[in-house]
């Protein structure tokens, strides 16, 4: 084998491409894996990068794994360096700089690009987006070097209120504008959402919703300023574009691989291109509840589709038959996941709440056929778990329906065999 | 691997195990003073479900396939390589609580005692036998390798 020849080339370096190591390491040890990254680290922890904003988490702990990683697993590390193009046919791909790479089988976990919108100003110094380290860095290092005191954060969704939540800790006054109605609108429901709002107006942040900014302005190539789309100016030295993600799939797009929003992928991950697997934000896999294919860019199931990719590379067929959407994200202090189906008005589905709006604590379970197909808890998460766990098991709640949202609800009020199952079980499926 | 298993036939509910886990995993490791001075008061890491006649003790599965780890954001939550237990390193720990969200069996809690951490069992790590174990009157708990 050449040089620059790998049994296993994976191209990103975040929680799919580890997963996949592990996976492949698992099955074989001696197989050249080499990791192409266009960002200068190791492997680190994307999600944290708002910890790293805040200071709460150090350079150190910002490692997903720890250094020795890819010693271990001997994987080769080609780091700072784009790939600019991938040749299916003679199973290649070139860097910018003209290095080919040739490869037996390739991930792609590329993750996802930040969306911009097309607006004046967009290119002053002081505005950002927000998912990756060298994003959090340059904006740390603005704050402190320019003594920003205001910014706006453009989008109210997990991201963005992260974000926001960093900022504020910083000392920085924000303002955040949501195109949408309300915050958290892909994730949560109108009651959640408001109980959320009201929460972290306490913390000196402006919400302006059903609004969105129109320019930017800016001194001395500099900003100083966000024009809102009803005329109002927000005097800003710092604006943040949290309004989205999309699957970073072009390389897939340009060799020809089949892309939807992201790169299509069937049950072992693989692309509709053989020996070409895609895993994390890329790629687009199956939505067991909306049964649908769908991107669904959170965490665990980068982990679990970058492991499901890696165990078929190494020539161990398995399969993952799907997820759903689901998030656990803390802000200011009140500690929130959302699960599934969150926001179901239409006919059929039943909804169970425990609201209390005062003390900031809210339950809801969605139903469908007595089967549970969504949740939400704020204020109060302890044992969501097993909600969430009954709607990937996709179990009859019929006979246990009244005590799900009682405060002793456990694994007790479970059917026996189910309980037994997971109970007994050495080990589960997620 | 050795692991904790359940008879729920044998449990009576006492919830000594609770206790035994609480002081095992408080500062003094001495019963008063953990249920009494040290507050927040430490937690256990074991839990009883009782309903009527039926009871059972559940703590941490210590799963095979654990969704704990795939869903950990920092590298926190991880396999001991010589117990095989599922350990969470609470320096690493920023309280994220994604593992809260993926556990089915709801065993991991929130320590908000001084920095936010997941608290959860560690099978009593360095001890031969888990202390939930060895001071279950009735083997409602055992310790075996199956």
């Amino acid at each position: 084998m050449k040089r620059d020849d790998s049994k296993y080339l994976i191209i990103g370096n975040s929680v799919a491409a580890v997963a996949a190591v592990e996976a492949i390491r698992s099955k074989d040890s001696t197989g050249r894996i080499t990791i192409i990254s266009d960002e200068p680290y190791s492997v680190y922890s994307r999600p944290l990068i708002t910890y790293f904003l805040s200071g709460k988490v150090d350079e150190k702990r910002m490692f997903y794994r720890d250094g020795g990683f890819c010693q271990r697993n001997k994987v080769v590390t080609i780091l700072g360096e784009r790939v600019m193009a991938l040749y299916p046919q003679e199973k290649k791909v070139v860097l910018e700089n003209g290095r080919g790479f040739h490869f037996d089988r390739l991930l792609l976990s590329t993750g996802g690009t930040p969306i911009i919108p097309q607006i004046e100003g967009k290119k002053l110094r002081g505005v950002f987006t927000f998912t990756c380290w060298n994003d959090a860095r340059q904006v740390r290092d603005f704050i402190e070097s320019q003594k920003i005191r205001r910014a706006v954060v453009v989008g109210g969704g997990l991201i963005g209120l992260k974000v926001t939540e960093a900022l504020v800790e910083l000392g920085v006054e924000v303002t955040v504008v949501e195109l949408a109605d309300r915050l958290l609108g892909a994730t949560f429901d109108r009651k959640a959402s408001e109980l959320v709002k009201n929460y972290i107006k306490k913390f000196a942040i402006s919400v302006l919703v059903n609004n969105t900014i129109t320019g930017i302005k800016g001194e001395n190539s500099t900003v100083c300023g966000a024009t809102l789309r009803d005329g109002a100016v927000i005097d800003a030295q710092l604006i943040v574009f949290a309004i989205g993600v999309r699957p970073n799939a072009s390389l897939a797009e340009e060799a020809g691989i089949e892309v939807n929003r992201g790169v299509i992928v069937d049950e072992q991950m693989e692309t509709s291109v053989s020996d070409i697997y895609a895993a994390g934000d890329v790629a687009e896999g199956w939505d067991t509840l909306m049964h649908a294919r769908r991107p669904l860019p959170i965490w665990p199931v980068a982990h679990r589709q970058g492991s499901i990719a890696g165990y078929n590379m190494a020539g161990f067929p398995k399969k993952y038959p799907g997820g759903f959407p689901m998030n656990s994200v803390e802000l200011c202090g009140l500690p929130t996941i959302s699960a599934g189906i969150t926001d179901a008005d239409q006919e059929g589905y039943e909804i169970l709440q425990d609201y209390h709006p005062r003390e900031r604590r809210y339950r809801k379970i969605v139903l469908l056929d007595n089967r549970v197909v969504g949740a939400i808890f704020v204020g109060n998460i302890d044992r969501a778990g097993i909600i969430i766990g009954l709607i990937k098991a996709g179990i009859d709640v019929r006979q246990f329906k009244d005590h799900l949202l009682s405060e002793d609800f456990g694994l007790l009020w479970l059917p026996q065999d189910y309980r037994k199952h997971i109970v007994e079980g050495p080990g589960i499926e997620v | 691997m050795r692991r904790i298993y359940i008879n729920e036939d044998y449990c009576i509910g006492c919830r000594l195990c609770e206790i035994y886990c609480l002081v095992q995993h408080s500062h003094s490791q001495k019963i008063i003073k953990a249920y009494k001075e040290e507050l927040p008061r430490p937690l256990a890491r074991v839990l009883v479900e009782e309903q009527g006649y039926l009871s059972f003790a559940l703590q941490c599965r210590h799963c095979e396939d654990a969704p704990c780890i795939e869903a950990c954001i920092t590298g926190a939550i991880g396999r001991d390589s010589n117990t095989g237990a599922v350990l969470c390193d609470e320096n690493r720990c920023v309280g994220c609580w994604m593992c809260i969200m993926i556990c089915p069996f709801g065993v991991i809690n929130m320590n908000t005692e001084g920095k936010k951490v997941a608290s959860k069992c560690d099978l009593c790590y360095g001890e031969e036998e888990p202390v939930c174990v060895k001071n279950c009157p009735n083997e409602a708990l055992v310790y075996e390798e199956r």
